[in-house]
């Protein structure tokens, strides 16, 4: 009887639904990751400040998030700020302030090394030219380092995507949940349908993350140097 | 041989990062048309020397002039004077990113607004002379040292500057490929160009020479022919530092 859990998927509009789980999946995630890159460009120059402050702030800041697993923060954030502060957050929204603060640290210490990473001769190269401050950092500095970067933060928005599957433990109905969801309604007449919506939802994040992961790494041999 | 018109002065230069001085008051100058080679053991400020005459390091006192114009002080357009200085590197940077024609495109087309077509005419006369124009839109990862080195000079010399400074343009390279980018030097002098090179290739030295300087511990020890330095060195540091590139078999 195996071959008929499969027809779960068919029945009314439940792969639509998966669809729209995977919907609320990619929003999340394009919300974080957006945010992570504004806010990581911006956190990554300030990592490059050779103060001990705030060297020593930003290197905690990415520690502890490192550190910390996901789900504890989404705890934290999700249940502790009710608890504690009496601010009702929407699950979908802790998911994205969680998201957005990890993915900022994580970006930060990208634009951090790309940054550093480029010789002091370039910048001397530049000048030797001529080259005012403005045109050095607009044709020759920003230029390499995104070409560094882009490759990096795109593996970066693949692992935030992925690890969206965790917001299902509090409550947000994304792709994990809509799936659960409907093996659960189907109980009783479709046993063996676990294996086939969770087989979809395995193949939907394959293919959200895999044409991203192929640019990645198209760019990064296009941009060998 | 050159003139005696004086195109770049520096009078007494003082250099201090902060652990004593690397240069003890240096003065010297360069005429129009003129070969100046800067030599000296590791260490001894020739490098430096260099990086002050076009800001790329700051001084502690004294002053430099080009074309009779003060360059060392607080209003110095460095964007401007550096056209006028052409520099290039040991470790022949060029911009990755870019082909090599427009490595050689950005200074005149983006810092001196010149017209690229006209640029492009003489970029391609230019590496034709260097013998690399059919690498004219390669990247420079597709280039030898040697050749990378002689895009780097182009690079210079297409911002049709007044004198070049060379540091050490030859140290990263393969033995090899030292010659080549020594005899694009050697065709320049001969052209005419006012050049200041330092290097440790002594023999190059002496055929490229007008006027040879000894530099050592910060301060200019012996200045002379090439004739006279190399056979007749004056000073005994200058004797002790040659005597390093002989091989006397007893």
């Amino acid at each position: 009887m195996q071959d008929l859990g499969i027809k779960v998927l068919f029945m009314g509009n439940n792969f639509w639904r998966l669809l729209g789980g995977l919907g609320i999946t990619i929003k999340i995630s394009l919300i974080a990751v957006a945010i992570s890159i504004v806010l990581g460009i911006f956190m990554g120059m300030i990592m490059t400040v050779k103060n001990p402050v705030t060297k020593a702030v930003t290197r905690i800041y990415l520690e502890f998030v490192r550190i910390m697993p996901q789900l504890v923060l989404l705890f934290i954030v999700y249940f502790g700020a009710t608890k504690t502060f009496g601010i009702n957050l929407s699950g979908q929204l802790s998911a994205v302030i969680v998201f957005a603060f990890w993915g900022t640290a994580e970006m930060g210490d990208l634009v951090r090394s790309a940054l550093i990473s480029i010789p002091k001769h370039q910048y001397e190269s530049g000048e030797a030219i001529g080259l005012t401050r403005i045109q050095l950092y607009r044709y020759i500095i920003i230029p390499q380092t995104l070409r560094r970067l882009i490759p990096l933060s795109i593996n970066l928005a693949t692992r935030m995507i992925k690890t969206t599957s965790l917001i299902v433990l509090i409550g947000v109905v994304e792709v994990m949940k809509v799936g659960q969801q409907i093996i659960e309604a189907n109980r009783y007449t479709v046993p063996n349908s676990a294996l086939w919506i969770y087989g979809t939802i395995f193949f939907m994040y394959f293919f959200t993350c895999w044409p991203i992961s192929l640019v990645s790494s198209w760019l990064e041999k296009k941009w060998a140097n | 041989m050159y003139s005696e018109e004086k195109l770049l002065e520096i009078h007494n230069l003082v250099k201090d990062y902060g652990n004593g001085p690397i240069l003890k008051g240096v003065s010297l100058d360069i005429h129009k048309g003129e070969v100046l080679v800067v030599i000296g053991p590791s260490g001894c400020g020739k490098s430096t020397l260099l990086r002050c005459m076009n800001g790329l390091e700051s001084i502690k006192s004294g002053e430099i002039l080009l074309d009779g114009n003060v360059i060392t002080g607080n209003k110095t357009k460095w964007s401007e004077v550096r056209q006028k200085i052409g520099m290039v590197f040991q470790s022949y940077d060029l911009f990755p990113h870019m082909s090599v024609i427009d490595n050689i495109l950005l200074g005149p087309v983006k810092v001196q607004k010149r017209d690229k077509k006209d640029v492009e005419k003489e970029a391609e006369i230019l590496l034709e002379r260097v013998g690399l124009l059919e690498k004219k839109n390669v990247y420079p990862r597709q280039l030898s040292g040697g050749q990378k080195q002689r895009v780097a000079i182009v690079r210079a010399l297409i911002m049709h500057p007044e004198i070049m400074l060379f540091d050490e343009v030859t140290a990263a390279l393969d033995p090899e490929m030292v010659r080549e980018v020594l005899d694009v030097m050697l065709e320049l002098a001969k052209n005419g160009s006012t050049m200041v090179i330092v290097t440790h290739e002594m023999q190059f030295a002496r055929a490229v020479a007008d006027r040879v300087v000894f530099l050592d511990g910060g301060e200019i020890v012996e200045t002379d022919t090439p004739e006279n330095f190399f056979t007749a060195p004056k000073t005994e540091r200058a004797q002790k530092f040659l005597n390093t590139f002989t091989f006397d078999v007893k």
